[in-house]
């Protein structure tokens, strides 16, 4: 039995595998669902929510939803893009994003989901949340204003003996991302650059290299996010 | 009767500025003063931030010159990452900064001489307010406005290929710069299609010093005569005494020319200036400490450098340093309104060493950062347009800077602005129960001889949201003038 599973996205005839992450499969066939928590082949959180799409009529997360045969999604409608810009909205004002001044400016995957939902004045309230900064471990500054609570860095970075270098504490609107001071003195400099670059967000930054990368040549500096993706699918439809 | 007059323009810019002055009971000006609300909130918000993050952050205090901020603050991290005071710097690394401040200088003059200036020397500065103003030049002077648009435009174009944007860039960070120039970019600012290519820039700047020196002849008396009175002068200068806009040791002359201030390391400053609080005024008054507050003050900007350097590295500013030294004999020129004949000077100096550094091919080299033993304290200074602007940081273990202090060059200014302003209101307003719209005219080109953030966004259309208000001895509004 052929493990190929056949479904649409807004219409487009997409193949995946069998199990495989709708959001992953959407990827191989050149469509665009955009992600904050997400990571192939990382434990998903679903924690952010952005990538929420319709399946079959039904609101679920593409990072946690595996492919059905014959299912029918719908991901860049005029609905669904209302709604992700409404994410991506609360998610700046629930903290403290001052893009002019960040160095992930131009690299920030929310500043650019900003950009590509075409985000100027948020709806909501700011918070104004008074967070904390955590400074002291020599390679890692870790900005909780600007943290997302995407839980990359948790899943993701961590020591030659599994253990996490960053954890949440708190909880509720208490809640916060944290460095472990100790175990990060021993942080490689790969790691510290990897937690920096996972980080969808300017939260992580790594310690005395701010502001290398030269404005023009940075991620999203000359493309809106997601065109690299949208690309191969631009290249298949002309075939 | 004695009573106040008070001039308040609301401006966007530096927060907002007020002119009271003080009549005694025969209606003369008994005492001016300039009062500046300024907005210090950066020093505070840069705290506990990380210190690579200052460049970047801090130049967001001003739209006009945030280059000098961005490099200001960029060259005391310098000495904080150990890459030492000015000189450890890759060649690429400090000649892409010195092609981005003079791109800086370049604009920013220009801007502040055609676009905000012009208007009062071009028309008079008692003509209708209707025509005074920079569409007035594009109507009856139009190769000379775009003239000035060209340069605006091609300073700016100097900044967006040094520092990756034309306004608030990133490009210096602390140890050097994060890019050099690729050739396709420098051919582009050295040989562009016209007018935008570095022989056209002088060109033009060669033109814009000659329109002034027009003007100048046909209003010798005025030019000379407005806001005239001695200072002391201060400045960045080159090891040789030479014009440096970019880095060098700080010197001061007085009146006469004799140094008060012996080219010291700037990173020694507070040991010679303090900055004095008065109960009036939220802005402080710098001084040099060993002459005190009432002889220690001093002018910064164009004027105050020509008046301290002993020349211009550049051959044709050269020249024409050479005459405008010869028109005070050598001794320092205290002209308020010469300061728009150094400034086009300057303009034109810019011009050359932006034609000078591109030719130099360190610019297409790669090694952009030096990085030396780490410290924990660093001070910045650079020749701002509009003068010696200084960025003082400290950090904690932690990276975070923990003190920043930053003089800018409106506040070196401050006593100079306060004497002209006095020295106008007194020649202008005395005797005169009213306030006429020239008279207010004659206060903003006091200010705008130093500084147009006060004024620009408005005056460049002719209306300035001022208010001047007269009070008499017990404190009740007596008239009202709103332009
Ligand atoms: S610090 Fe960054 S990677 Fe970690 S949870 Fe927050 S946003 Fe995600
Ligand atoms: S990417 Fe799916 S919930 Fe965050």
């Amino acid at each position: 039995m052929s493990d190929k599973v056949k479904f649409t996205i807004d219409g487009k005839e997409c193949t995946g595998k069998k199990g495989q992450l709708l959001v992953d499969a959407a990827t191989e066939n050149g469509v665009y669902i955009p992600v904050l928590c997400h990571w192939k082949d990382v434990e998903p959180a679903a924690s952010c929510r952005i990538c929420t799409v319709r399946v079959n009529g039904n609101y679920i997360t593409a990072c946690t939803t595996t492919v059905e045969e014959g299912s029918t999604v719908e991901n860049d409608t005029p609905e669904i893009r209302d709604m992700r810009k409404t994410i991506v909205e609360m998610l700046f004002v629930e903290g403290n994003h001052f893009c002019p001044s960040c160095e992930k400016s131009g690299d920030c995957d929310l500043q650019a989901l900003g950009y590509l939902y075409q985000m100027m004045v948020p709806r909501f309230p700011y918070a104004f949340e008074n967070r904390e900064i955590q400074a002291s471990s020599p390679k890692i500054f870790l900005d909780k204003n600007r943290c997302i609570f995407c839980k990359r860095c948790i899943r993701m970075i961590k020591d030659d003996q599994d253990r996490n270098y960053f954890a949440f504490k708190g909880r509720g609107n208490h809640l916060e991302i944290t460095i472990d001071e100790k175990l990060a003195a021993g942080m490689t400099e790969e790691q510290a650059q990897r937690a920096m670059e996972i980080c969808p967000v300017g939260a992580i930054l790594r310690k005395e290299v701010g502001f290398i990368t030269p404005i023009g040549k940075r991620k999203y500096d000359k493309v809106p996010i997601g065109s690299d993706i949208e690309s191969q699918n631009k290249k298949g439809g002309e075939k | 009767m004695a009573q106040k007059i008070t001039i308040e323009p609301v401006t966007r810019i530096e927060g907002h500025g007020k002119v009271t002055v003080h009549l005694d009971d025969n209606m003369n000006v008994d005492q001016t003063r300039l009062h500046i609300v300024e907005f210090r909130g950066f020093e505070r918000f840069i705290q506990g931030r990380p210190y690579w993050e200052a460049p970047v952050h801090v130049q967001r205090l001003c739209g006009i010159c945030p280059v000098s901020h961005h490099l200001a603050a960029a060259k005391a991290l310098d000495v904080i990452v150990g890459a030492g005071t000015g000189e450890g710097l890759t060649p690429t690394g400090e000649k892409m900064r010195r092609l981005m401040h003079y791109g800086q200088i370049f604009q920013s003059h220009s801007l502040h001489f055609f676009h905000l200036c012009s208007p009062d020397f071009l028309f008079g500065y008692d003509a209708d307010p209707e025509k005074r103003n920079v569409v007035g030049v594009v109507n009856e002077f139009p190769e000379l406005a775009t003239q000035a648009v060209m340069m605006r435009k091609y300073g700016q174009e100097v900044i967006n290929y040094t520092a990756g944007k034309k306004i608030h860039g990133t490009g210096a960070i602390p140890g050097g710069i994060n890019k050099n120039l690729p050739v396709e970019e420098r051919d582009l600012l050295l040989k562009g299609d016209d007018p935008l290519n570095a022989d056209k820039m002088i060109e033009y700047a060669e033109g814009g010093l000659a329109v002034f020196k027009d003007i100048y002849s046909k209003n010798k008396d005025f030019i000379d005569n407005f806001a005239h009175f001695p200072s002391n002068h201060m400045s960045l200068v080159r090891k040789d005494g030479a014009l440096d806009l970019y880095h060098g040791l700080l010197r001061a002359v007085d009146k006469d020319g004799k140094k008060i201030l012996h080219d010291i390391d700037y990173q020694e400053y507070h040991k010679y200036i303090e900055e004095e609080v008065r109960s009036w005024s939220y802005m402080k008054f710098p001084y040099l400490r060993e002459y005190g507050t009432d002889k220690g003050w001093y002018r910064v900007g164009p004027l105050a450098r020509l008046n301290t350097v002993d020349f211009i590295p550049t051959p044709k500013a050269q020249a024409e340093f050479e005459k405008f030294k010869a028109h005070t004999e050598g001794k320092p020129n205290n002209h308020c309104l010469h300061t728009h004949w150094a400034r086009l000077i300057e303009t034109l100096h810019a011009a050359e060493m932006i034609k000078e550094l591109l030719q130099d091919p360190d610019l297409q080299k790669d090694d952009l950062v030096t990085k030396g033993t780490k410290g924990n304290e660093g001070v910045g200074l650079i020749e701002a347009p509009r003068g010696t602007l200084f960025h003082h940081y400290k950090i904690n273990e932690n990276d975070q800077v923990s003190m920043c202090n930053l003089i800018v060059s409106t506040t070196n200014n401050n006593e100079p602005m306060n004497q002209s302003v006095n020295f106008v209101a007194k020649n202008m307003m005395s005797g005169q129960p009213v306030i006429t719209e020239p008279m207010k005219n004659a206060v903003e080109i006091a200010i705008r001889a130093y500084d147009p953030c006060l004024s620009c966004a408005t005056h460049a259309l002719g209306k300035m949201p001022l208010e001047i208000s007269m009070y008499g001895p017990r404190g009740e509004k007596l008239d009202n003038y709103r332009s």
